[in-house]
């Protein structure tokens, strides 16, 4: 058919859809890791009492190796103890959140699945709640974090037994279920806070809406440990991802245990967003918006997608935190608050620029 | 290599939608699945795609069962060109193919000069070359499934597993696409809506009816008048096709209780 005997290399549609070509994604990576240490730096030199850049460099320094050294003891005490575990547990928590998101998306072959989608913040959010009002005695050798991570923890096992068909994962059954478990959570959250006095009240809505202000060293272990570990496992598989976006019954044809997968997905989802969600409560946004802003930049692959929204989901969440806690001074505000309304005009913006190279 | 079903059964929910199905597909040859919808033409295939495990019997390529050999292994052994395409996706043309390779890629192995050109020759195959830096979704049905049978010949499987390959392509891409499964000279098993293509295009056909295989031979055997009346509920003949001089299958509606009383 001389149809199909076009050689139409020039044609309009002929062009990738993504910003970045693909020959310049090393570079953006590369430029992406600059700003995460560039962003990381700021953070922590800003605040009620400026730290100047080199006092950064000089205390990260003098406390990375071995040996003693002369500085303020002030400027330490606010680097190392204050600003820097909050700085990394923001970059941590975007960077966790966005690749979860991603995810999930692949999952669930759903644009608007993002991390939340497994009720984890429902299950969470009461864990928290009650260990933030009145029965802080009943958990109190879980503390806050504890008791929202074991929150977390049974709404991912209720949301993925229901989930299950035949002993198979079905990705509609599992939105499904995720959203009636989230319901579920924030209508005992809403009944938890109409019940708490003023103080804890404002405690709880602030511990939903995400804040990194309390961060401490210990806090960052545990979702610094989930990153790692599935990080390694995702670079690895990226390909299969890619499969896995194009249907089940490709990936399947294509020799990948779909089942399996899926499920490896979801063990990694649940642990990373279990794991940030219970030190820095519900940070909105972060996860549905960095992975497809990350798409219309590298086009759908996944050994682009997921670096990329790692590094550019941790420096976004740095720079949020130091707005939230700079704009109103000396008040702080929750991150979660930010992170919609510098994040929807941005991923707007994009979205119409992406439109206008295609169409 | 040879496909084979012994003895397959498959209930879904309480529902038993394949029972006790065996049939044999010939090295070398293109064989047919044909049947009225919910025949359990698709079920078949997908115990062949280690979705659909069956609760009795065994799934073969070649001497290999399809659900002991490892997932990867089963995808060096059979390629599959599916219905459920994701048609959002923003992959172009040649992404898609190189995912052809994956069965035969180790983790974290790049793509090789070999396995690059095993991708060219597939696009050429299937040709649809002209269209590698395009963007599938903004290809026509046709060409679609062009691509997707350019990353099942990527795979360099032995067999290849169609459903229902020509669904919503309008004619011209139909016949260009059976007449290219045809000249690959694959062990190809296809699930067919259209019975005449199963007349024109397959050496043989297994005819099911609720879940049962009901007759497997060549098609003109098959596809007699007396079956076609008990299975599909039409009146059918065979002719000779005027431009072909091939066997060909014409239709009509049973007659209606006017015509019968008359």
């Amino acid at each position: 058919m001389p149809s199909t005997r076009r050689t139409d290399r020039t044609h309009p549609e002929a062009a990738r859809a993504h910003l970045v070509p693909d020959s310049a994604v090393p570079l953006l990576i590369v430029l992406l890791t600059v700003a995460v240490v560039l962003a990381a730096a700021v953070a922590i030199a800003v605040g009620t009492v400026p730290v100047p850049l080199g006092d950064v460099v000089a205390v990260t320094w003098a406390h990375l190796t071995p040996g003693e050294t002369e500085r303020s003891l002030l400027y330490d005490q606010i680097v190392w103890d204050f600003r820097a575990p909050r700085v990394l547990l923001a970059g941590v928590a975007g960077a966790g959140l966005s690749v979860a998101g991603v995810c999930l998306q692949a999952l669930v072959r759903n644009p608007l699945a993002d991390p939340y989608l497994l009720g984890i913040s429902g299950g969470a959010s009461i864990g928290a709640a009650l260990a933030l009002s009145f029965v802080p005695a009943a958990i109190a050798g879980l503390g806050v974090s504890g008791a929202a991570f074991l929150g977390a923890v049974v709404s991912v096992a209720l949301v993925v037994g229901l989930a299950q068909r035949a002993g198979r994962v079905a990705p509609g059954r599992l939105i499904l279920a995720g959203v009636a478990v989230a319901y579920l959570g924030s209508a005992v959250t809403s009944y938890i806070q109409l019940q708490a006095n003023p103080g804890e009240l404002r405690g709880i809505l602030f511990w939903v809406l995400g804040s990194v202000a309390a961060a401490s060293w210990p806090d960052l272990a545990a979702p610094t440990v989930a990153l790692v570990v599935c990080l390694l496992w995702l670079l690895v598989d990226g390909r299969r991802l890619n499969a896995l976006t194009m249907g089940e019954t490709s990936a399947a044809g294509l020799g990948i245990d779909v089942n399996r997968l899926r499920l490896g997905l979801l063990a990694v989802a649940s642990l990373l967003t279990a794991t940030i969600v219970s030190v820095a409560g519900g940070i909105g946004f972060v996860g549905l918006l960095v992975p497809h802003a990350v798409r219309l930049l590298v086009g759908p692959d996944h050994r682009r997608v997921i670096p990329v929204s790692l590094l550019l989901g941790a420096v976004f969440l740095i720079l949020v935190d130091l707005l939230s806690r700079t704009l109103d001074r000396p008040n702080e505000m929750p991150i979660g608050i930010f992170t919609a309304v510098l994040g929807a005009p941005f991923f707007l913006w994009l979205l119409r620029s992406q439109s206008g190279a295609v169409r | 290599m040879r496909v084979e079903a012994t003895g397959v059964s498959v209930t879904i929910d309480g529902t038993t939608i394949l029972d006790d199905v065996s049939f044999t597909a010939a090295d070398g040859r293109v064989t047919g699945l044909i049947g009225p919808n919910g025949s359990g033409k698709s079920t078949l295939l997908r115990c062949f795609y280690r979705i659909i495990r069956p609760q009795q019997g065994t799934v073969h390529i070649g001497e290999h069962d399809v659900w002991r050999v490892p997932a990867r292994r089963a995808g060096q052994l059979r390629a599959v060109v599916a219905q459920d395409q994701e048609l959002d996706n923003e992959y172009a043309v040649r992404d898609i193919v190189a995912m052809g390779r994956i069965p035969h890629q180790r983790l974290l192995e790049r793509e090789s000069t070999a396995d690059r050109a095993i991708v060219d020759e597939a696009l050429a195959r299937a040709r649809i070359e002209w269209a590698e830096a395009r963007r599938f979704v903004t290809l026509s049905g046709g060409e679609r499934q062009r691509v997707l049978l350019a990353r099942a010949l990527a795979q360099n499987a032995p067999v290849l597993l169609l459903d229902e390959p020509t669904n919503h392509l309008d004619i011209g891409a139909q016949l260009e696409l059976l007449e290219l499964i045809r000249e690959l000279g694959l062990t190809t098993v296809a699930a067919l809506h259209d019975l005449d293509h199963a007349m024109s295009y397959c050496d043989a056909v297994v005819l099911l009816h609720h879940g049962r295989v009901v007759a497997a031979d060549d098609p003109v055997t098959v596809l007699t008048p007396q079956r076609l009346a008990d299975v599909f509920g039409v009146r059918g003949a065979t002719t000779t096709h005027p431009l072909t001089g091939r066997p060909h299958l014409v239709f009509a509606a049973p007659p209606s209780e006017r015509e019968l009383s008359r």
